[in-house]
């Protein structure tokens, strides 16, 4: 493998694990603050990537606009969520936050089926992202692909200001690591719940919007990256963000790579990297928790 | 005789010294208690002992053997028994159903399937022994769940003593006792004293210095005073640190 | 006494069911006989022990797989082999996904058994050994000497319901016997377990790789009835359909793994068939999955839990 070819997979590697990053911190904070599992997260980033599917011939020239409005009305959506059906989810049994978020995937995805079908669909790369930076002689880099990683980095320093320079982010990593705490504190939890819950969302449907222009569109997307995102959240550690992201880059590489040299079999690396991370540390790289 | 010892354990989380190189020596037929202020380490110095927290360095041992890196079942089985603070029990099964499994712990013969639990007459004879000693044989029948507060913690040290222990560490045994289960209770734990050694860790200080043999004190993860009852009540730190008096004198 | 007689009166109604209804139904309590071992298997590891794991499918698929991979390609292969491949193949990989997520607790636990289950399932779905992405086909069922030809309807019909009386039996013993005990107060309390010595991780994985097992076992049964598997059977939907038809049961009972199967594989019928709900049955995700919501919040004791329900109400 030369230079410039060694280049464009780290790139894709970098891409792949920001996209996952934004996943997997939302699933995290929810997790982390809230004790929910998420099961559901899936059907977010395929929410994400439906409004934008709908969504494009509205914002035909403005797509970071589109992003925005989408952000916005995924963290609207989340919000409402939180208060009609995840706020009953708080104190139950692990087995009952599992069965109740399943049951809700299975009711999303028959309501996507009755709004937009169950074909697949494409959503175009607007103009001024399409084309290609030349590398090397030989070889060329999708314009949209270094917009999406710049685009989720730019999310990722967004959050981390939020997360560490905030007042409202000061609650969320104090939540993280000791639920009780924060609600002995008289903090609003149940608002905080919420937001955090909100922003989980449109986290996750701001994946799924940047990464349609890239994949397709179609039923079942959100359950193959959900489970990727439980792996990453396994290795970085419950409730820490910083676990996420060192741990959705990781996966992003193993993933990447493995696929140039080892082809069809490269999918089962990221659990291999999984049973390595069980055996030598089972709570994650970076847990906040005590194992 | 010493049947079990601390030396110098230490237990650190990150920047914070927990536990600082304390000894410690549990001798046959004594109670040792152990007394400190919230936050001085008592807890984790235990956790220690029993197996759940590894030390950062320092060695335990129980009857000559080095069980420093033993995990908790295996000191259990070798005779170290550890009571809860907070009440560990099983509240759907019935007093003697809590007795016999543990007792089932020492002669598991898991595999076999065919035959009930039930019908292990030698865990259960064990059993018997246990709620005899802690005095529980008449609520043998009832279930767990339903016992009052006082009783509960009577089957913690049941559930303790069928393991058949040569050293018990009990965390706070009288916690939430009225006055007369507390009476019970240190009648009690007098007779587990015999051919056994006891760690007592408690905040009752009237307690404590009615049955302890010796007591040992922690402050700040390090022991300030270990002696008899008078020497400990004579010893000015103590007297400043823990039993509220002033300072200079 | 009295706890015998429901599950002995059931399997003698079932063993004279395929003289009583029509070859439809016959099918149909094969199936649900079939997801009843399954479903039991999981209760072995949710119910008596503690433990909630979400990748339970990937040992009820491997053993399918296995049925059908190991199977010559144009003569029938035989009972005494493939059954047992197929129990250890699925156990084999339960003891490895065992040891490595037994290390975990609750959440982290449910997240690692689904991980792995996820692996497996991409195992078949995208790879050579696999075959095909949509599946593969068992061109003769399994037979045994000349008494024993699963293809014929009845000969497999009560072969599924030994394995089921089988697995009932099985896991009764182990209820009530000291392996079952301590897998009890391991569900209750692993913290005293420990500290009174049981070696817990030993117990939790023994429990681990029988549940795997008997899942294995299932898988064989449902390959020689549809004469078909696919990776799908390896999916979380299935790990968390199998969750529900235990939860739906009664956790804690072996009855209510089996009333969960017969009650939930019912109701996927009746949602899906238009001469009983009409248009809807093109929807029965959106009618399961609200029916799913409704129960969990309302029955969360499942149905066994029912008659104290509605005794409490009074």
């Amino acid at each position: 493998m030369d230079a410039v070819n060694f280049l464009v997979q780290c790139l894709n590697a970098v891409q792949y694990g920001l996209l996952l990053f934004l996943l997997a911190s939302g699933l995290t904070l929810i997790f982390g603050i809230m004790g929910v599992i998420n099961l559901a997260h899936g059907s977010f980033y395929m929410l994400g990537a439906y409004m934008a599917f709908v969504l494009t011939p509205w914002f035909a020239d403005s797509f970071l606009l589109m992003l925005v409005a989408g952000g916005v009305l995924s963290a609207l959506f989340g919000y409402v969520l939180e208060w009609a059906f995840y706020s009953y989810l708080y104190e139950r049994a692990h087995l009952q936050q599992v069965l109740m978020a399943w049951a809700l995937i299975l009711v999303f995805e028959e309501l996507r089926s009755l709004a937009v079908g169950n074909d697949v669909h494409g959503v175009p790369v607007p103009a001024w992202l399409s084309g290609s930076v030349p590398l090397g002689e030989l070889m060329t880099y999708p314009v949209y692909r270094l917009f999406a990683s710049v685009a989720c980095i730019a999310i990722a320093a967004a959050l981390y200001w939020l997360v560490n320079r905030t007042r409202l982010g000061m609650m969320i990593r104090a939540g993280a690591s000791n639920r009780d705490m924060v609600r002995g504190l008289g903090i609003d939890i149940r608002r905080l719940y919420r937001i955090v819950f909100a922003g989980g969302v449109a986290l996750a449907a701001l994946a799924g919007m940047i990464a349609a222009p890239m994949s397709s569109v179609y039923p079942g997307m959100g359950s193959s990256v959900l489970i990727i995102c439980f792996v990453v959240v396994v290795i970085g550690g419950i409730g820490s963000i910083t676990g996420a992201l060192l741990a959705s880059l990781l996966v992003g590489f193993v993933d990447t790579f493995g696929k140039v040299f080892f082809a069809e079999y490269a999918g089962i690396g990221v659990y291999l990297l999984m049973a390595l991370v069980l055996i030598w540390r089972p709570e994650g790289l970076l847990s906040v928790r005590r194992a | 005789m010493s049947l079990m010892q601390a030396r110098r354990l230490t237990r650190r989380f990150g920047g914070l010294t927990a536990v600082d190189s304390v000894s410690l020596d549990l001798a046959l037929d004594e109670i040792h208690a152990l007394i400190g202020t919230n936050g001085a380490g008592k807890s984790t110095l235990v956790n220690m002992l029993s197996g759940e927290l590894p030390a950062s360095s320092g060695q335990v041992l129980l009857e000559g053997t080095d069980i420093t890196r033993w995990p908790q079942p295996r000191r259990a089985r070798a005779g170290l028994g550890r009571s809860y603070q907070r009440t560990t029990l099983f509240p759907a099964f019935t007093v003697f159903e809590n007795c016999r499994l543990a007792a089932q712990a020492s002669r598991p013969r898991s595999w076999v399937l065919w035959e009930s639990a039930a019908a292990c007459g030698h865990a259960g004879a064990i059993a018997g022994q246990a709620l005899e000693a802690a005095g529980l044989a008449d609520v043998a029948g009832r279930q767990a769940g339903t016992l009052s507060h006082g009783a509960k913690r009577q089957l913690e040290i049941a559930l303790c003593l069928a393991t058949q222990p040569r050293v018990l560490l009990l965390d706070e045994p009288l916690a939430g006792m009225g006055a007369e289960e507390t009476e019970r209770m240190l009648q009690l734990l007098r007779t587990l004293k015999r051919a056994r050694a006891v760690l007592l860790v408690e905040h009752d200080m009237d307690a404590v210095f009615r049955i302890a043999d010796r007591i040992t004190v922690m402050a700040n993860g390090a022991v300030i005073a270990s002696g008899t009852p008078e020497e400990v009540r004579g010893n000015r730190e103590v007297r400043v640190a823990y039993l509220g008096e002033g300072d200079a004198c | 006494m009295k706890d015998w007689l429901i599950p002995v009166l059931g399997a003698v109604l079932l063993a004279l069911l395929p003289l009583m209804v029509e070859p439809y139904t016959q099918d149909l309590t094969v199936k649900m006989m079939v997801f009843a071992i399954f479903a039991l298997s999981l209760e072995l590891l949710v119910g008596m022990t503690g433990l909630v794991s979400l990748g339970h499918a990937a040992f009820f698929g491997i053993g399918a797989y296995v049925t059908v991979l190991a199977s010559p390609e144009y003569d029938p292969g035989s009972v005494a082999m493939l059954l047992p491949m197929a129990v250890l193949a699925a156990a084999a990989y339960a003891l490895i996904v065992g040891l490595l997520s037994l290390r975990t607790k609750g959440a982290y636990f449910i997240m690692v058994t689904l991980a792995f289950a996820q692996m497996a399932y991409f195992v078949f779905h995208d790879t050579r050994l696999g075959v095909s992405s949509d599946g593969i086909f068992l061109n003769v069922r399994p037979v045994q000497g000349s008494w024993l030809d699963l293809d014929d309807k009845r000969h497999l019909f009560y072969f599924v319901l030994a394995c089921l009386v089988f697995t009932y039996s099985l896991l009764a013993l182990v209820r009530r016997s000291r392996f079952g005990h301590a897998l009890a107060g391991i569900r209750v309390n692993e913290q005293r377990m420990r500290a009174v010595g049981f070696h817990t991780f030993g117990y939790k994985l023994a429990a681990f790789t029988l549940a795997g097992a008997l899942a294995g076992l299932a898988g064989f049964l449902l390959a020689a009835k549809d004469a078909a598997v696919n990776p799908a059977l390896l999916s979380w939907h299935e790990s968390s359909a199998v969750l529900l038809m235990i939860t739906l049961g009664g956790l804690g009972h072996l009855r209510g793994a089996v009333l969960g199967t017969v009650v939930f594989t019912l109701l996927k019928e009746v949602f899906s068939t238009h001469s009983l709900v009409g248009p809807l049955a093109d929807h029965w995700q959106l009618t399961l999955g609200v029916t799913v919501i409704a129960f969990v919040a309302l029955l969360p004791h499942g149905l066994m839990g029912l008659p104290q329900r509605l005794r409490s109400r009074r």
